[in-house]
């Protein structure tokens, strides 16, 4: 069917037995968001609920250009509209769009308790794979952006999926497509790196000292980078976090508790096996069968009195 | 089915230890394995070149319908995107271009002409004969009323100014230019074009 097969996966969430990737020379893939071309015209929203058959359901006015106010099982990415003042009394409109940042080391994978309801492929998209999802929320929680959303309808969780679809087809995202200022790109990982690279050096040169590319390194780099006019301040970018981290407790429980359990578990059972080999099975003897008779009888002769 | 509770412990612990050699990789593991990505939903649509149906930019857009043209199958608008090869927008859309595919199914979608007559108070559905002879009746006897041949000097100037054109933005060169000789060969000077939106 396709090309995105058993194969071409690198991580399987809750797998000790992820397959070997056996195709070894697949290019990483990577979408580019340069925040200072964006115009907030909403294209990516529209293409993206068009593509994947989503309409979420309409909504209120909240007092801002955001629409819909969140994330949704539906609304897989959002134009985030930030008001900032800054140091010489300006205001900037900070637009993002907010989305799955495709991370090299996913949280959501590590704290998904489902076999191979997430999976993540050669080319560094992380795919749920929603049959399998028990719709349990850990990856909510695992997110170090908060970016999946459980549905209401059939309790799986949702999130943009890098179209996987299109790319596996050697097509780019809808997104991207769409975008009529080019503020959205796509390729390979290393060349939108360079893309970002000459974009910044422009930025610099139009005084904004700051600007910088947003991959971070605390999750092993993403597949969804951004161009920042204030790479130095992420979270003036609707709380993009500055130093993203996947939750300690997603690391003691997978990590520490998990196993230690498994262990208690494995060792419960072979204790059980020695036991049984020692001392062999718990036989009923005569004189515990005469004592259980003498109680059911008095117990009888009560209940009857 | 009675079980003692000798046996219920006895098929409790069969089935752990079954589950625990499913997980182990014996058994079907692999078919739970199987790819999963939505497959692509165009592979054998037919796609059509057109021009959105909004602004004056006139973007080129790809409409992918379903069915092949077969004589049983009735085809249908499954997804538009832009057109890549098309020089105004090279594949990319505004929101609302990137939206049409909802105009195209929407219920309040204009399908026929609907007609008003002078003084009513609704409008209702009229047939494209009725409304191109009304449209026809009345230029024809407006330009008869209006046309200015002659002007006060006696040269040929052949006007019709009581009547305007408004013509549509997203339109090939041909439309666009059969349109300019009709609307000039009948004396219309006041000819305007969405395009200046």
């Amino acid at each position: 069917m396709s090309d995105l097969q058993s194969q071409d996966y690198v991580r399987r969430s809750a797998s000790t037995m992820t397959p070997p990737s056996a195709r070894s020379h697949e290019e990483q893939v990577a979408k580019l968001i340069d925040v200072s071309r964006c115009i907030g015209c909403k294209a990516c929203q529209t293409a993206c609920m068009e593509w994947n058959d989503l309409r979420p359901e309409i909504g209120h006015f909240e007092g801002t250009y955001q629409n819909p106010a969140d994330l949704g099982p539906s609304v897989w990415t959002l134009m985030k509209f930030a008001e900032y003042e800054n140091e010489q009394g300006n205001l900037e409109w900070l637009i993002r769009k907010d989305g799955c940042m495709h991370c090299e080391d996913p949280g959501c994978l590590k704290a998904c308790p489902a076999p191979g309801a997430i999976v993540q492929y050669a080319n560094g998209i992380v795919d749920f794979i929603s049959d399998k999802c028990i719709g349990c929320g850990y990856c909510v929680k695992g997110c170090p952006f908060d970016i999946p959303r459980i549905s209401k309808t059939d309790h799986k969780s949702y999130k943009c999926t890098l179209c996987s679809d299109r790319v596996t087809v050697g097509l780019e995202p809808a997104c991207v497509k769409a975008c009529p200022t080019g503020a959205i790109m796509f390729g390979s990982k290393a060349d939108m790196t360079h893309q970002a690279e000459e974009r910044i050096i422009d930025l610099k040169s139009r005084g904004f000292e700051k600007a910088g590319l947003y991959d971070p390194a605390e999750v092993g780099g993403t597949h969804v980078m951004y161009v920042l006019h204030h790479a130095d301040k992420p979270s003036l970018y609707s709380g993009l976090p500055d130093k993203p981290q996947i939750s300690p407790m997603v690391t003691v429980w997978k990590g520490i508790v998990k196993p230690l359990a498994m262990v208690g578990v494995a060792m419960a059972a072979l204790a059980g096996l020695f036991h049984w080999v020692a001392e062999g099975p718990n036989e009923v003897t005569e004189a515990d069968e005469a004592e259980g008779e003498r109680v059911l009888r008095e117990s009888e002769t009560e209940k009857s009195s | 089915m009675a079980l003692t509770r000798r046996e219920f412990i006895k098929l409790t612990g069969l089935g752990l230890a079954a589950s625990s050699l499913g997980m182990l990789g014996f058994g079907a593991s692999g078919v739970a394995q199987a790819a999963a990505v939505r497959p692509f939903k165009l592979s054998r649509a037919t796609e059509t070149r057109n021009t959105c149906t909004y602004c004056s930019v006139a973007c080129g857009i790809l409409i992918y319908s379903m069915g092949d043209g077969a004589k049983n199958a009735r085809s249908n608008i499954i997804h538009i995107e832009g057109d890549p090869d098309h020089p105004v927008n090279r594949g990319t859309l505004c929101p609302k271009g990137s939206a049409l595919l909802d105009v195209v199914h929407a219920p309040t979608r204009l399908k026929v002409p609907r007609y008003r007559p002078p003084g009513g108070t609704e409008f209702k559905d009229v047939s494209w004969d009725f409304a191109l002879d009304r449209i026809a009746r009345l230029m024809k006897d407006d330009r008869d009323k209006n046309f200015i041949a002659k002007n006060a000097a006696g040269t040929t100037v052949n006007r019709w100014t009581s009547v305007g054109m408004l013509a549509a933005s997203a339109s090939s060169s041909e439309t666009s230019y059969l349109t300019w000789k009709v609307v000039r060969s009948l004396g219309m000077v006041v000819f305007d074009n969405q395009a200046r939106v």
